[in-house]
């Protein structure tokens, strides 16, 4: 499947990262050019060099979108580092480019709530903490190392 | 009427001022400090501190009971959320949302926050209206009666110099609505005779531009010569 992943940051690359190990075709968009680095870290081959795509631009500029290749996206992935960002690209993507699976990161577990309800796939990173937190303080879970 | 105002910049905070006066309950959410230190020196109560695009800023700010939201931040995407929040989660009738980039109102309009108002759209078209350098004006669209007016400037030699209106040969959804010349206006008749340098107003179906503009400007086609 083609996967596009908006926002190279720790998350965005990781996830672009194992995506492409996994044999998919994978496309990068951020605004830093600087950004690749994350891509290319930790791997034997330049992230393109293994593949992979990366284009510099702004996440809400169609041209941006189009130029990584949001119209043939199978999988697209919103985590850029502003939660309003996030969660208007992945309309844009659910509702202009009609992308099948379309999720996306917002740190902010209110907004994360109620865009779920909307019909989004809503991933809260926070509202995971708090809840992993809170069992491990009650003993309900324990684990070595870090959880996850 | 309970008014939100989401942003506290030039724009935010002269709105504020102008629907205060106007006798209208009004907060303002501002989320930098610093901002909202220099505003609440003269707004006082009517301004709150906080990220307006968090629910519980806006729920602290009363806005389900608002009449009216207008979202005018810096960022599209902030006021894009605001409006949708506004209009689907807290039952808002009426949105107001500014948009930066008019790059950006495609997004405003998928995600049906309307109205949205970009600056630099009304200055650009207050520009075509003033320096008329393609003889066609939008003065207005109407997007969803898909109807637009145009002004149009009738060029010497063009079809329509000379001739009657109702033997412009318009196609079917045009209709000249009136003829502007030396400084006053009126309504045609079918025998009204357009001359050059009048300028003419058209309701049109929106796609009939180009055949309706090709019969009131010269006949030659402009080449690239003409913009070196």
């Amino acid at each position: 499947m083609f996967v596009l992943v908006v926002g190279s940051g720790r998350v965005g690359s990781a996830i672009a990262k194992s995506m492409l190990a996994e044999g998919h075709d994978v496309s990068v968009l951020d605004e830093n050019p600087e950004a690749i680095a994350l891509l290319n870290r930790g791997q034997d081959l330049s992230w393109e060099d293994l593949g992979g795509s990366f284009t510099v631009g702004t996440a809400l500029e169609i041209d941006a979108l189009l130029a990584a290749g949001i119209d043939r996206a199978d999988a697209f992935v919103a985590s850029t580092d502003g939660d309003n960002t996030n969660l208007v690209i992945a309309q844009i993507a659910q509702r202009r480019f009609d992308v099948e699976r379309v999720v996306v990161r917002v740190l902010d577990p209110g907004r994360a709530r109620w865009y779920a309800e909307q019909g989004l796939q809503t991933v809260c990173p926070t509202q995971t903490a708090i809840e992993l937190l809170e069992a491990a303080v009650r003993g309900q879970i324990s684990f070595e190392g870090v959880s996850g | 009427m309970y008014i939100l105002i989401v942003g506290a910049g030039k724009v935010g905070w002269n709105l504020a001022r102008e629907l205060v006066e106007k006798t209208n309950e009004v907060i303002v959410i501002e989320s930098s400090r610093r901002r909202y230190e220099v505003v609440e020196e003269e707004l006082e109560h009517s301004i709150q501190y906080g990220d307006g695009t968090e629910l519980w800023v806006l729920e602290r700010a009363g806005i389900e009971r608002a009449d009216l939201v207008i979202a005018v931040t810096g960022d599209d995407e902030d006021n894009i959320l605001i409006c949708q929040m506004a209009r689907e989660k807290y039952g808002v009738d009426r949105v107001v949302a500014r948009c930066n980039n008019p790059r950006n109102l495609q997004h405003f309009e998928l995600l049906g926050v309307k109205p949205a108002i970009s600056a630099t759209d009304l200055i650009l078209r207050l520009i075509e209206h003033e320096v008329p350098k393609y003889g066609l004006v939008h003065l207005l669209d109407l997007k969803e009666e898909r109807l637009e007016i145009i002004e149009m400037e009738v060029a010497e030699g063009s079809a329509a110099d000379g001739a009657k209106v109702a033997d412009l040969g318009l196609p079917d959804g045009s209709l000249v609505i009136s003829i502007l010349r030396d400084g006053g206006g009126f309504v045609p008749k079918g025998d009204s005779v357009i001359r050059a340098d009048d300028e003419v107003l058209l309701v049109l179906d929106i796609g009939l531009e180009d055949s309706v503009t090709e019969r009131f400007s010269r006949r030659a086609p402009a080449t690239s010569a003409d913009f070196r």
